[in-house]
């Protein structure tokens, strides 16, 4: 099956979340959805504009759609929700004359037509979903146990993000479990990492990021799958930060979903960017593998015994 | 012809934006008309007696009253007309209050529209004919739909009243909600001891008829005269049989089926009796995990039944019952809390909602009164108790408070208290609606005397650590988020329609509201009766209330019935469908069309059809009189020289002004 | 005006107060003294601080109007149930709570909601927002306050503002953000350079440091640049209720 989509990186691709975007593409091209970049993109302006002003934060988000839709193209992807909730909102405002009016103005042209955007989760959740995944996995990542954490804004408000359940989001979850991973059951789904305080108010990020740390680890999860690169910077790159303000040691590796997704598929560990995660994957996985060896070892022992014994008597009828 | 006209003022109502005496004065010059007039207010009781003075006086035919809706006053002004010694149907109303006044302030165009309405009403009345309306017999038998404590206390009211009662119930018990509960706010009695006396009764009164895992299958008829359908549903248990004695529920070996009684938290077997005070104490089998009715195996019960009751050859029976009357008792469910996403969604085992938790309290429910953590079976030392889950909130399109749970949440932080004496009991609420007598009493002392933390603000998140529940919420008298870790958390869902109301309502021809509460004819005067003559409300179907306000309502709905029901004859309204043989071709095409089953084709002795109308089931709602190709059947008092005499009034009139 | 224990933390012990006042928020944060509860240097306040509220004389109506028209929410439908507070993951650092910012803003207290620290320390993580009974859009208001604050001159949070203006100033410059510019450019303008000194190191070995902007190709750049130039020279609006510095 094939799906073309556009394809909003948004700015931390080129940067601090080069892995994101890399492995996020080679998921998309292993199971057949088309990303189309679009073309000339520029900054949505994220959480500064729309803190700063909501018609500026709509003309930048805006002119994006533009792009998109002078492209021909007739839906857009994006892996970074920030960036999703910004061209959701300026999508949906524009429909308000008076806003329209000001972002027109803003932008110095027209504004663009209605625009369905979606994020990378949402794109391989509805186009592939979790029985396209299994059916393309080579190396199921058995024994791995993975919390998944969508992040504050991928799944909220409802009203605009529109996907999955605000709460207790599963896409991420059913697209690991369809990739042998054993998805814990994590109530910080959707609790806050500290977002874009890290710099202005680090104390609150670490506050905030050390929560999910811990509620990770107290669920038994080896990994922390996440969708968004600012939640992952937080966790992951500032993980010291962390550690340092809570007094704790955590060790957790905190992959991008795509990144486990590609290493299911059996994709080059070169194009998910593995070598990116501040946090190695490489520990968890080795141990993920050898405890499923030895629970694949516990079973067989388990049904050799039983074979050689006596058969048990089948009794069918369970009453008197 | 001599017709008299009274324009009313209604006080300001109508007077204000409409010039009453002008509207007088033009109705003088209409033809026909020999009196008009304006009247402060034309329902009062001098309005009245002037209406009857004045056709006394100027032997008048008929009198039309310019004035309110007609569902307000029509009655009142054809009593008055037809105390004044004319035909009450010789009286025409025009509304020129809630169609004309209470709609614009252009007192210009209102008093011309006004005047048009009383012409209208004026060449209408030109054109009426006497109507006499038919008397029936009824039945003295009433059908009672729900069997929770309000409709046993109507069914027994009714029944004490001389009256023969049809009570039908849905579960295969009678008792309701009432009968899960443990203790009742505000006096903590036992609930079903109060109750269980009520049912015995119920099942005992040689006047009422009980059909129990019983539903209203459908309903014809009129008021006085209902024809209802009755499925009853089976059992695979021969009640005349058995004894209730239990030894079958005892040997099932389907042992997981979850206990609906006991609100899932614990499992029953198969065939089994609900619960020990159950009336009728009869066993009954779950067809959908009863091994041998699904597998063809097992057979177990059949076996040690002391009275060869089972009969899994049974099959659902259907009843008819004739009834003059119709009370609907169907009470209420509860909020499902799975739509609640931030408490969990139903997969935290310890979050467990306020009925269930009520099973937990009962000595006779699953845990034998122990409570106990569902997760571990472990005694709790902190419960919370979270309020308006599902009331009070646009976002789950449930806007309304549900009327109880401030009280039986005290009440079960109370109980708490007393299983647990060294527990600690946290209730987070919003308002606190202790309005009835002793409730307000009732709450303080959950929190002075029992030590019940109430805490003011809501509860955003529930989440699981360490085996328990961590419950964050805030309390905006502090102005702080507060957070508890708690063992159980009880949440207080809400009031909801019963599931099934609206088809129930459908069949009843009763309204609804965008929840599903049956609604009553008037929310403050007849707060009882609906709009289909004959069908009564009682209980929480009607909007969410506590036991003694469903009690009261009973009580009141089977006064209603036995009032209806002391005359041995009804009137009929004569405004029905009427068949002018000589004119009808017999078609039969108001038969197909009458949604009432009300048309029957005759066969003449030359062997030609005729269509007649059988007066009692005919509603008037004039579908046939615009289906006859031929005008042959006409709805008396809207017939069409009458409707049209309107309509050419009303054109004449705008000729009229449009050329002047 | 004096915090006690609040927001002090499980057992951790508070700074002993200061025999002397210290005037300057950036000069308060670089001594590492935390913000206080109800006491914000940047106003000049000579009222008392829980002076008696007339709710008909003491209200802002033209406040209030202007939050509603901005936001586009309906406040009178807000009952004050704290649910927003209960799931507020930065109410601790708060200042005021967010459902009394919402009741400030319902007795129409203008001073008091523009200048406190709450408005700028909201993340818009939306918790509030999914969980208002009352279907209120608690973090736009929470926006929406910032950006008439900002309007109205208030900063008691100096970095979060920094912040975003140099992100956004590095948009108007490059057309995308330029990351390592901007954490360059904020670490001096925050005094606290050093503070994310320990994580170059890691960045560096995984490439995740360009030290050249990500410019877009075509017009995307001007574009921008464009956009920002217009809102820069945005007519100043009516509102009596905003006056003071326009912003950038």
């Amino acid at each position: 099956m094939s799906a073309r989509l556009g394809y909003y990186p948004g700015c931390s691709q080129s940067g601090t979340a080069a892995e994101y975007d890399s492995s996020t593409r080679a998921c998309c091209k292993a199971l057949g959805i088309e990303l189309v970049d679009v073309p000339d993109w520029t900054c949505c302006g994220s959480t500064p504009a729309h803190t700063v002003d909501h018609h500026l934060a709509g003309a930048l988000a805006a002119r994006n759609l533009i792009q998109a839709e002078t492209a021909g193209l007739d839906c857009v992807a994006t892996p970074c929700p920030s960036c999703l909730s910004a061209l959701k909102t300026a999508d949906a405002h524009l429909c308000d004359a008076a806003y329209k009016a000001e972002v027109e103005r803003l932008l110095g042209r027209a504004a663009p037509g209605p625009m369905p955007t979606q994020s990378t989760l949402q794109a391989l959740y509805e186009k592939v979903g979790a029985q396209g995944v299994a059916a393309q996995v080579k190396r199921p990542l058995t024994g791995l146990r993975v919390a998944c954490y969508y992040g504050c804004i991928l799944n909220r408000p409802p009203g605009l993000m529109a996907f999955d359940d605000p709460e207790n989001p599963v896409a991420m979850d059913e697209l690991l479990n369809a990739c042998g991973a054993e998805v814990v059951p994590f109530p910080f789904k959707t609790e806050c990492c500290g977002a874009a305080f890290a710099m202005p108010r680090l104390d609150m990020m670490q506050r905030l990021s050390a929560r999910i740390l811990g509620m990770a680890q107290n669920c038994g999860a080896d990994v922390i799958a996440v969708a968004c690169p600012l939640c992952q910077m937080n966790l992951d790159l500032r993980q010291g930060q962390v550690n340092a303000a809570a007094g704790a040691q955590y060790a957790m590796p905190v992959p991008y979903f795509t990144q486990l997704l590609g290493l299911a598929l059996g994709l080059p560990a070169a194009d998910l960017g593995l070598a990116k995660l501040v946090l190695p994957l490489a520990p968890a996985l080795e141990a993920a593998a050898a405890r499923a060896a030895e629970a694949e070892a516990k079973r067989q022992a388990k049904a050799n015994a039983k074979n050689g014994g006596t058969p048990r008597n089948q009794e069918d009828a369970p009453c008197a | 012809m001599r017709i008299g006209v009274m324009v009313c003022h209604c006080g300001n109502n109508i007077a204000a934006t409409v010039d009453v005496e002008a509207v007088a004065a033009a109705a003088r010059e209409f033809p026909d008309v020999v009196y008009a007039t304006d009247h402060m207010y034309a329902c009062s009781d001098p309005g009245q007696k002037t209406i009857e003075q004045v056709i006394r006086d100027l032997k008048l035919d008929g009198v039309v009253v310019a004035s309110c809706s007609p569902r307000m006053h029509e009655v009142t002004f054809r009593r008055a007309v037809e105390r004044g010694g004319l035909n009450r149907y010789m009286f025409e109303m025009a509304n020129i209050r809630e169609h004309v006044a209470w709609i614009s302030l252009d007192r210009k165009r209102n008093t011309q529209k006004a005047t048009d309405l009383v012409r209208m009403a004026v060449e209408k009345l030109r054109v009426d004919r006497p109507l006499t309306p038919k008397s029936f017999d009824v039945q003295k038998r009433v059908l009672v739909v729900g069997g929770g404590v309000a409709g046993i206390q109507a069914a027994l009211d009714c029944a004490d009243g001389g009256l023969d009662v049809i009570l039908v119930e849905r579960r295969s018990s009678i008792g309701g909600i009432m009968s899960k509960l443990d203790k009742t706010f505000p006096t903590v009695d036992c609930s079903v001891c109060v109750l269980g006396p009520k049912m015995v009764d119920a099942g005992q009164n040689p006047r009422i008829t009980l059909h129990a895992l019983s539903e209203v299958e459908e309903v014809s008829g009129y008021v006085g005269n209902f024809e209802v359908k009755i499925r009853k549903r089976t059992t695979y248990v021969d009640w005349t049989k058995c004894t209730g004695c239990g030894a079958c529920q005892e040997k099932c070996p389907s042992r997981k089926v979850p206990d609906a009684f006991n609100e899932n938290v614990s499992f029953t077997t198969a065939i089994n009796i609900p619960f020990p005070q159950a009336i009728p104490k009869r066993a009954s089998i779950d067809a959908e995990h009863c091994i041998r009715l699904t597998k063809g195996k097992c057979g177990a019960c059949e076996k040690v039944c002391p009275t060869g009751a089972i009969d899994y050859a049974m099959q659902d029976e259907f009843v008819t019952e004739k009834v003059g009357a119709i009370i609907a008792a169907t009470g209420l469910s509860l909020f499902d809390h799975k739509k609640c996403g931030e408490y969990g969604a139903g997969r935290y085992p310890d979050v467990v909602t306020s009925l269930a938790y009520e099973r937990m309290l009962s000595a006779s429910g699953p845990t034998a009164g122990h409570i106990k953590r569902p997760s571990d079976g472990a005694e709790p030392k902190t419960v919370v108790f979270i309020a308006c889950v599902g009331s009070r909130d646009r976002s789950l399109n449930r806007p309304y408070c549900s009327n109880f749970c401030c009280m039986y949440t005290a009440k079960q932080a109370i109980l708490t208290r007393d299983h647990i004496p060294d527990s600690k009991a946290y209730v987070f609420y919003m308002d606190i609606r202790a309005n009835g007598k002793g409730y307000e009493e009732f709450v303080r002392r959950a929190q002075e005397e029992y030590g019940v933390e109430y805490v003011r603000g809501r509860v955003a998140q529930i989440y699981p650590q360490n085996g328990k529940l961590v419950v964050r919420g805030a309390d905006t008298l502090l102005g702080r988020q507060v957070e508890i870790a708690a063992d159980l958390v009880v949440l207080a869902v809400g009031a909801e329609a019963a599931k099934g109301a609206p088809e129930l309502a459908e069949k009843l021809r009763i309204s609804y509201d965008a929840y599903g509460f049956f609604m009553e004819s008037h929310p403050k005067l007849r707060p009882v009766e609906t709009n289909t003559v004959g069908v009564y409300l009682a209980g929480a179907c009607q909007g969410p209330k506590d036991i003694p306000a469903s009690v009261a309502q009973a009580s009141a709905a089977a006064g209603k019935v036995l009032a209806l029901l002391s005359k041995d004859k009804l009137e009929s309204d004569p405004q029905i469908a009427l068949v002018a043989a000589n004119r009808c071709i017999g078609c039969g095409k108001c038969e197909r069309t009458c949604p009432f089953g009300a048309i029957r084709m005759r066969e003449l002795r030359d062997g030609s059809q005729r269509a007649e109308v059988v007066e009692t089931v005919c509603q008037g709602c004039g579908i046939c009189s615009v289906t006859c190709p031929v005008r042959a059947i006409q709805l008396q008092h809207f017939t069409d020289s009458q409707l049209l005499a309107e309509v050419n009034a009303l054109c004449r009139t705008w000729d009229e002004t449009s050329e002047s | 005006m004096i915090r006690t224990d609040l927001g002090a933390g499980r057992g951790k012990a508070l700074p002993a107060p200061l025999p002397f006042k210290i005037p300057s928020a950036t000069l308060r944060e670089l001594v590492g003294i935390p913000p206080c509860l109800h006491c914000n240097p940047d106003t000049d306040s000579e009222e008392p601080p829980m002076q008696t509220l007339d709710l008909a004389l003491d209200r802002d109506q033209a406040f209030m109007d202007e939050v509603a028209r901005e936001s586009g929410q309906d406040l009178k439908s807000c009952y004050q149930c704290g649910n927003c507070t209960a799931g507020c993951a930065y109410t601790q650092d708060y200042d005021i709570p967010v459902h009394q910012v919402m009741r400030l803003v319902q007795l129409g207290q203008r001073q008091a909601a523009l200048s406190c620290r709450s408005v700028w320390l909201c993340a818009t993580c939306q918790a509030c927002t999914t969980r208002c009974p009352n279907n209120i859009e608690v973090a736009t208001v929470m926006d929406v306050l910032r950006h008439m604050a900002r309007r109205a001159g208030y900063a008691p949070e100096r970095l979060v503002k920094t912040f975003a203006d140099e992100f956004l100033t590095s948009v108007a410059r490059h057309g995308r953000v330029f990351e390592v510019g901007l954490a360059a450019v904020f670490a001096l303008k925050s005094g606290k350079p050093m503070q994310d000194a320990g994580l170059g190191p890691a960045m560096l070995s995984r490439g995740k440091l360009s030290f050249l902007p990500h410019t877009p190709g075509g017009n995307g750049k001007a574009e921008v640049a464009a956009i920002f130039e217009r809102f820069r020279n945005r007519p100043a609006p009516h509102h009596p209720a905003t006056t003071n510095s326009e912003d950038e």
